[in-house]
């Protein structure tokens, strides 16, 4: 008990034709209040299988899940549709606001589903609006907005729930370089505000902003510490990744 | 929960789309119409229905004679003694016999003019006017006199006061059937005094129409017109008439005693197999409505279904998304039937205005739709929107949040 994301030999097991793919193949992890953690891995490595169950998207074939103490790896959708309600704040690579509701409406969009009246989704809404920057722009529609502020939007929307997890998968794959680091400091100064981060990508150069890395690699974790460790951005078997990691981490 | 929203979300949505929209609503805005003008035209035709039988009389009970042998045929005179026997219930008696002759005047012929052989009986001094609602302009109605005497005299109606004599016809003389005929009456105009109208006709002392009738041959029918004290006691009129020819004949099918309310309920119940029909065939363009409804709501399920993969990850469940879309199919729906409702109203109000435009025996024709009628097709194409919308509604609700987020 005490840690808020812990995960205990998850199988996630596709049968894909005659082959059975083992997407994550019985991995372990614990998670606790405040920490920023980066899951890192190639495509094909079963981070998004992970994102997806850390997530409550969806549920592992073995293994149990427990979210804030809770078992939510047998979960029906209704209910882990509440928990994904209570618990979760995403935020996607695609930002993924819907084109025709405002950003108000949009950062509304987890506290209406939560059942918040009218006035108070209203107030927490701009609150979180306000944590981002983007509170005179509530009444825009997203596509008015560039597309470092539509990522700030949903991490509003992400934030409005006053969520356990933050969720960030692939925060940056659309942005250039630049609104990509905003975006990322933004991420990092909710931490030290005491948010718990889950970040996933497959970027090195992202993933260091982390605190801790857990790097995933056929379904296995091969890696799990400090984010500084030049361990954490190696590929074992890819020798060459040595100078970059090196170069990332100005080492 | 949540339905404000969602009907705020439904309403932006038909907006942000306004032809497809309008597309989608056509089955049901044609359907609505289409009820709201059946069920006008049918308000509009009963209640004409219902005036013109005031007018002509709702105590009135007509009696028809089909038996021409036999030893005895009932004559004026039996209906005479049965109204003096139940004043309670008979108001007045008088033979309507129709004439099949040619009327003239000068070299003019009128064909289409009906002539009737009736009694003095036939007008009520009291009331001013005859069992059959018309009101005399000038003149007189037949006497006792006329009548018994089968004086050559004739009431005319307005249309040939005009045609004949240009409004000058008291006292002119016309002939039916050869024979020349003084007038000593001229009746108000009822209908549009136009030819074959209820203002094209003439009324002779019956004794005179039984006389035209046996010469040419025909038999005429033997009918009289009985007026009942009042329409409550038309029934009980109708059963003493009933009775005695009954006691005449020994068969009933020989004669057929029908008041006016029985023939009111008669067309009533004609009218309305009539408009049941129509609205069913307008319902059906309703269910068509409905199934292009849920055409449309299938494809914005597809279309949105990384917007329902958003609003899951967020924490929608299954019901969030089904009734959204519930409401909004439901949404469409309703606004289309708002748009049928004011298109039949303003169809029926062009009806209305054209039949009394065109033809004016309409005159105080209208065809009125009724709120009973408006609230029920409202509701009829709110029930079709939520109905027809269920299936994309289910369909969205059961979409899995990992695959929707992935659609482009």
């Amino acid at each position: 008990m005490g840690h808020l994301i812990e995960l205990k030999d998850v199988y996630k097991i596709y049968q894909m034709g005659d082959e059975t793919v083992h997407a994550l193949d019985g991995i372990s992890l614990t998670v606790d209040q405040g920490e920023f953690v980066a899951i890192v891995g190639q495509s094909g490595s079963g981070k998004s299988t992970a994102m997806n169950i850390i997530g409550c998207l969806d549920v592992p074939t073995a293994g149990t899940y427990h979210l804030g103490g809770v078992d939510v790896s047998t979960m029906d959708d209704d209910q882990q549709a509440e928990i994904r309600n209570k618990m979760l704040g995403f935020i996607f690579q695609q930002y993924n606001l819907i084109p025709k509701l405002n950003v108000l409406e949009n950062v509304e969009l987890p506290l209406l589903y939560a059942g918040v009246s009218g006035g108070e989704r209203r107030e927490r809404a701009l609150r979180a609006l306000e944590r981002v920057g983007l509170a005179e722009k509530r009444k825009n529609l997203p596509s008015q907005l560039s597309g470092g502020q539509q990522q700030r939007v949903s991490i509003a929307r992400a934030l409005a729930g006053n969520p356990s997890v933050i969720l960030a998968d692939e925060p940056t794959g659309a942005l250039d370089s630049r609104t990509g680091r905003e975006v990322l400091g933004f991420l990092q100064k909710l931490n030290a505000e005491g948010d718990t981060v889950v970040l996933i990508t497959h970027d090195n150069s992202i993933a260091v902003k982390a605190k801790r890395i857990v790097r995933l690699q056929d379904g296995r974790i091969i890696y799990d510490g400090d984010a500084r460790d030049p361990r954490a951005v190696v590929q074992p078997e890819l020798e060459e990744e040595h100078g970059e990691a090196r170069e990332v981490l100005n080492l | 929960m949540k339905i404000g929203q969602s009907f705020r979300l439904a309403i932006k949505s038909l907006m942000t789309s306004k032809v497809r929209a309008l597309l989608t609503m056509l089955g049901i805005i044609i359907g609505v119409g289409a009820v709201i003008v059946i069920v006008s035209l049918g308000n509009g035709m009963q209640q004409y229905m219902n005036n013109q039988f005031e007018q002509i009389g709702v105590n009135m009970i007509q009696v028809g004679i089909y038996s021409y042998g036999g030893n005895r045929q009932v004559t004026p005179d039996d209906f005479y003694t049965l109204a003096d026997k139940y004043p309670q219930y008979i108001d007045s008696v008088s033979p309507y016999l129709s004439a099949t002759t040619i009327v003239r005047q000068g070299a003019q012929e009128y064909e289409r003019t009906k002539v009737y052989g009736v009694s003095e009986t036939m007008y009520n001094n009291e009331k001013g006017q005859t069992a059959t609602g018309d009101k005399l302009q000038e003149g007189r109605f037949l006497s006792y006199v006329d009548v018994e005497k089968n004086q050559k005299v004739c009431v005319i109606g307005s249309y040939l006061n005009e045609a004949m004599f240009a409004g000058q016809g008291l006292g002119q003389t016309l002939t039916v059937g050869g024979v020349p005929y003084t007038v000593i009456g001229v009746l108000s105009q009822k209908a549009d005094s136009t030819e074959g109208s209820g203002d094209d006709l003439i009324y002779l002392p019956y004794g005179l129409v039984e006389q035209i009738n046996a010469a040419s041959g025909g038999m005429g029918m033997n009918s009289y017109l009985v007026t009942s004290t009042s329409k409550d006691t038309s029934s009980a009129a109708k059963g003493v008439i009933e009775n005695m020819l009954f006691r005449i004949y020994g068969d009933s099918s020989s004669y057929l005693v029908m008041t006016s309310a029985e023939m009111m309920e008669m067309m009533d119940s004609m009218l309305g197999v009539l408009m049941t029909i129509l609205v069913v065939i307008a319902a059906i363009s309703l269910v068509v409505g409905g199934i292009g409804i849920m055409n449309i709501m299938l494809v914005s399920v597809t279309e949105r279904t990384r917007e329902i993969g958003i609003r899951k990850s967020l924490g929608a469940k299954g019901r969030d998304i089904r009734s959204q879309f519930i409401i909004e199919a439901g949404t469409t729906s309703a606004i289309g039937g708002v748009i049928g409702i004011l298109f039949g109203i303003l169809l029926a109000n062009i009806f209305t205005a054209v039949a009394g435009a065109l033809m004016s025996d309409a005159e105080g024709f209208a065809a009125i739709p009724n709120l009973s009628g408006i609230l029920v097709s409202f509701g009829v194409s709110v029930g079709i929107g939520v109905l027809f919308g269920y299936l994309p509604a289910n369909k969205a609700a059961k979409l899995n949040p990992i695959d929707a987020l992935r659609y482009d």
